[in-house]
C-alpha cells in the first residue's frame, strides 16, 4: 500500500491595522467612534499606569512589578470583546485586561505592593486574581467553562497566558480537555517572544503557537498582537462562538514585551537592543493614533486632554493606595478556611498580643 | 439497615449527595461507564449520566485544575485520583491553587471540592499504587485531610466533605475497601470534620491511628488496657480528644503507614510535647513505615507496621 497524506492543516493569520495606521477595509470590524476612542484612552491609561508602577517600584514604594509595555493591543483589544458576564482567568501580566474590565488601578498597585486586599476582585467582575505559577490557570478556565456549560449559562471563559505557558503540561491537559468536551473557552496566548530570558525558538519548535490548537481538535488563529482591531475581531468571534456552543478557540497574539520580564529582571543580559528597536516601529499605540488621525478622531488637543485626565486619575489612585493603612495581621488567618481552626485561633491571639 | 463495605458506603454517600444537590458532579479517569477501578462510582453513570459523571482524559493536573474551575464557578466537584501514588502531577494544582483560592481572592471565591483517592498498602499492586503521603497535604494550610476507617464513618465523613465550603482531600484506605462490613444507614447523616473518636477505651496507654492502621492497632491493643483513637480527620486535627486521653493515660504510641521522617506522627508527637508534656510518663513513641521508597508486593509487609511492631512499642512504653 502506498503512503498517503491523511491530514494536513492551515493556520490563518489576521492583520487589519498596519504600521502606517491604515486599516484593511473588508476585514475591519464594525466599531463605533466611541469604542475606538475608548481603545485609545485605555492604551493611555495602561501606559500611564505602567510608567507610574515602574517609578513607584524604583522609589521602593511597591514591590516587584511586571510591565505590560508593548502588549497593550493584545490586552485592551481582547478585553473589550469580553462581556462582564464572561469569566477571565489571567496570568500575572494582564494589568491591561484588569484595567480594561474596570478593575480599580489602586487595587492593582496594592496587590503589587504586597497587600493582598488588592486581590479582592470587585463583585461585579468575574476576573480571577493574578496567577503566578505559569500556565496553571488554564485548567481552571476549562473547569469553569465545563461548569457554565453544565448550568446552561451562555457565557464564555477566557484564559490568558504567555508563550512560556504553552510549554507546561497544564497547557496540554487543559486544551485537550476543552477540545474533548467542546467547552465555551477561549485561550489567548500573548506570544511576547520571551519567557524571562528564553526566546521563543527555545520554547517551541513549532512554526506558530496557534497551530497547536489543531492537535486538540479546534480552531487556532494567529493575529498581529500589536493590532488592536485584529485582536478585538478575533476575540469577539471566539467569545461569540463559545457562547453559541461552538466550542473552544485558540488565539495567538504575536506581540513583544518591550520591558524587562519584571522589575527584578534585566533584559539587556539576554536580548539585543536591535531587536527591541525593531519592535518600536510596530508600537500598537502609534498605529492606533495614526489611524485615528486619518479618521479625524485624534487631535493634539484631544491627545493632551486624555493624557492629562489619565495622569490625574492615576495620581489620585496612587494617593489613595498610599493612604491605605497596612492590613491587620489578623487578615492572614481570615481566609485560609471558611472558619478558623482551633489552632489558628490560638495563633491569631498570639499575633494580636 | 443495610450492611455495607467501604466501597458501597462511599458509593451510597455519592449517590445520595448527587440526588440531593444538582451541583455535585464527579470527574476522573474511568469513573463513568467503568464505575472506577475499585468500582466506587459503579452505577452512578447510568443514574446521573455523562453530564455529571465525567470520564476525563488521563490527566491528574488537568482533573484537579478543572475541578478547581468548576468549584469556583459554583459546582461541587468530586474528583477521583485513581491512586494516591498518581497524585504527584496534581500537587501543583492542590498546593498552588485549591488551597489558596479563598486566601488569594480574599474570600471573593471559594473552592468547595473533594479529591477522593485510594491510598495505602494491602492490595499488592505495582509501584505508585500504595503510597500514603497524607503529610504533604497536612502541611498545606487551606486544605482539609480526611481519612475514614470504617464504612459508617466513610459515608458520614464524605457527606460532610462534599458539603464543606473548603477543599478536602478524602483518603480511602484501599486495603479496607472490602475488608470490613457494618451497618450503614441509608439517608442523610454527617460526621463533623475535625473530630477524632475513641475507638476503644482504656487507661494505661493511648494509641493513635487512622485509616487501615486503625484495625491493626485495635488488634494489637487486645490484652492491654489501651485507649485507641481513630483520628478520622488529620487536618485540622482534634487536639482536645488527644490531650484528654494523654491526661488519662500518660503514654502515647502513634501508628502510621507512611515513612517516619516528617510523617503526621511527628506533628502529633510535637504537639503533645508542647501542650501536654506534664501529663506524659514516657516519651511519645512512633510505629511507622521505614524511610525508604515504598516497596512493591514482596516486601510491603516488612515495610508497614504490623501487630507485633505495635505491641513491641506498647510493651516498651509501659516499662516507664
Amino acid at each position: 500500500m502506498p503512503e498517503k497524506i491523511i491530514e494536513s492543516f492551515q493556520i490563518r493569520r489576521l492583520d487589519i491595522l498596519n504600521e502606517k495606521g491604515e486599516a484593511n477595509g473588508p476585514l475591519m470590524p464594525a466599531l463605533s467612534d466611541d469604542l475606538i476612542k475608548k481603545m485609545y484612552e485605555l492604551f493611555i491609561l495602561l501606559r500611564t499606569f505602567d510608567r507610574y508602577a515602574l517609578n513607584l517600584h524604583a522609589e521602593g514604594r511597591i514591590g516587584t512589578y511586571a510591565s505590560v509595555l508593548g502588549q497593550e493591543a493584545s490586552q485592551v483589544g481582547s478585553a473589550l470583546a469580553i462581556e462582564k458576564s464572561d469569566w477571565i482567568f489571567p496570568s500575572f501580566r494582564e494589568s491591561g485586561v484588569y484595567l480594561s474590565m474596570g478593575y480599580p488601578p489602586r487595587m492593582l498597585l496594592q496587590y503589587w505592593s504586597g497587600d493582598e486586599r488588592g486581590s479582592r476582585v470587585p463583585d461585579d467582575l468575574n476576573i480571577f486574581p493574578v496567577c503566578v505559577p505559569v500556565g496553571t490557570q488554564i485548567p481552571h478556565a476549562v473547569g469553569a467553562a465545563a461548569a457554565a456549560k453544565y448550568k446552561g449559562d451562555k457565557i464564555a471563559v477566557v484564559s490568558y497566558f504567555g508563550d512560556g505557558g504553552t510549554s507546561k503540561g497544564d497547557f496540554h491537559e487543559g486544551l485537550n480537555m476543552a477540545g474533548v468536551m467542546k467547552l465555551p473557552v477561549v485561550f489567548i496566548c500573548q506570544n511576547n517572544h520571551w519567557a524571562i530570558s528564553v526566546p521563543l525558538k527555545q520554547q517551541t519548535a513549532s512554526k506558530t503557537i496557534a497551530q497547536k490548537a489543531y492537535a486538540y481538535g479546534f480552531d487556532g488563529i494567529q493575529v498581529d498582537g500589536n493590532d488592536v482591531f485584529a485582536v478585538y475581531k478575533a476575540t469577539k468571534e471566539a467569545v461569540d462562538k463559545a457562547r453559541q456552543g461552538g466550542g473552544p478557540t485558540f488565539i495567538e497574539c504575536v506581540t513583544y514585551r518591550m520591558s524587562d520580564h519584571t522589575t527584578a529582571d534585566d533584559a539587556k543580559r539576554y536580548r539585543s537592543q536591535e531587536e527591541v528597536d525593531a519592535w518600536k516601529s510596530k508600537d500598537p499605540l502609534l498605529r492606533l493614533k495614526l489611524f485615528m488621525e486619518k479618521k479625524g478622531l485624534w487631535s493634539e488637543q484631544y491627545g493632551k486632554e486624555i493624557e492629562e485626565k489619565t495622569k490625574e486619575i492615576i495620581e489620585k489612585e496612587v494617593r489613595e493606595k498610599e493612604s491605605t493603612k497596612d492590613p491587620d495581621p489578623k487578615d492572614m488567618f481570615t481566609y485560609t478556611y471558611t472558619n478558623l481552626t482551633l489552632r489558628q485561633m490560638k495563633q491569631m491571639k498570639e499575633v494580636e498580643s | 439497615m443495610p450492611v455495607l463495605n467501604m466501597v458501597q458506603a462511599i458509593n451510597l454517600a455519592l449517590k445520595e449527595e448527587m440526588q440531593r444537590d444538582d451541583s455535585v458532579v464527579i470527574l476522573g479517569e474511568d469513573v463513568g461507564k467503568d464505575g472506577g477501578v475499585f468500582r466506587v462510582t459503579e452505577g452512578l453513570y447510568d443514574r446521573f449520566g455523562a453530564q455529571r459523571i465525567i470520564d476525563t482524559p488521563l490527566a491528574e493536573s488537568g482533573i484537579v485544575g478543572a475541578a478547581i474551575g468548576m468549584a469556583v464557578y459554583g459546582l461541587k466537584p468530586v474528583a477521583e485520583i485513581q491512586f494516591m501514588g498518581f497524585i504527584y502531577p496534581a500537587l501543583d494544582q492542590i498546593l498552588s491553587h485549591a488551597s489558596r483560592v479563598r486566601a488569594r481572592s480574599r474570600g471573593r471565591f471559594s473552592c468547595p471540592l473533594v479529591i477522593r483517592t485510594p491510598y495505602g498498602i494491602g492490595i499488592k499492586a505495582p509501584e505508585h499504587h500504595e503510597e500514603s503521603t497524607e503529610a504533604l497535604f497536612c502541611h498545606t494550610p487551606g486544605v482539609k485531610v480526611v481519612v475514614p476507617s470504617t464504612p459508617y464513618n466513610a459515608k458520614g465523613l464524605l457527606m460532610s466533605s462534599i458539603r464543606d465550603p473548603d477543599p478536602v482531600i478524602f483518603l480511602e484506605a484501599a486495603r479496607l475497601y472490602r475488608m470490613i462490613k457494618e451497618e450503614v444507614p441509608e439517608g442523610e447523616y454527617t460526621i463533623p470534620l475535625g473530630q477524632a473518636r475513641i475507638a476503644r477505651e482504656g487507661s494505661s496507654v493511648t494509641i493513635i491511628a487512622w485509616g487501615s492502621m486503625l484495625h491493626r492497632t485495635l488488634q494489637a491493643a487486645e490484652g492491654y488496657d489501651a485507649e485507641v483513637i481513630d483520628m478520622m480527620t488529620l487536618s485540622p486535627f482534634d487536639e482536645e480528644t488527644i490531650y484528654n486521653s494523654v491526661k488519662k493515660t500518660g503514654r502515647v504510641v502513634i501508628v502510621h503507614e507512611a515513612p517516619k521522617t516528617c510523617g503526621f506522627g511527628a506533628e502529633l508527637s510535637a504537639s503533645i510535647a508542647e501542650d501536654a508534656m506534664l501529663y506524659l510518663r514516657a516519651p511519645v513513641m512512633r510505629v511507622t513505615a521505614y524511610d525508604v521508597v515504598m516497596p512493591t508486593a514482596k516486601l510491603e509487609d516488612y515495610y508497614t507496621p504490623d501487630v507485633s511492631r505495635i505491641r513491641k512499642a506498647v510493651e516498651e512504653i509501659l516499662k516507664y
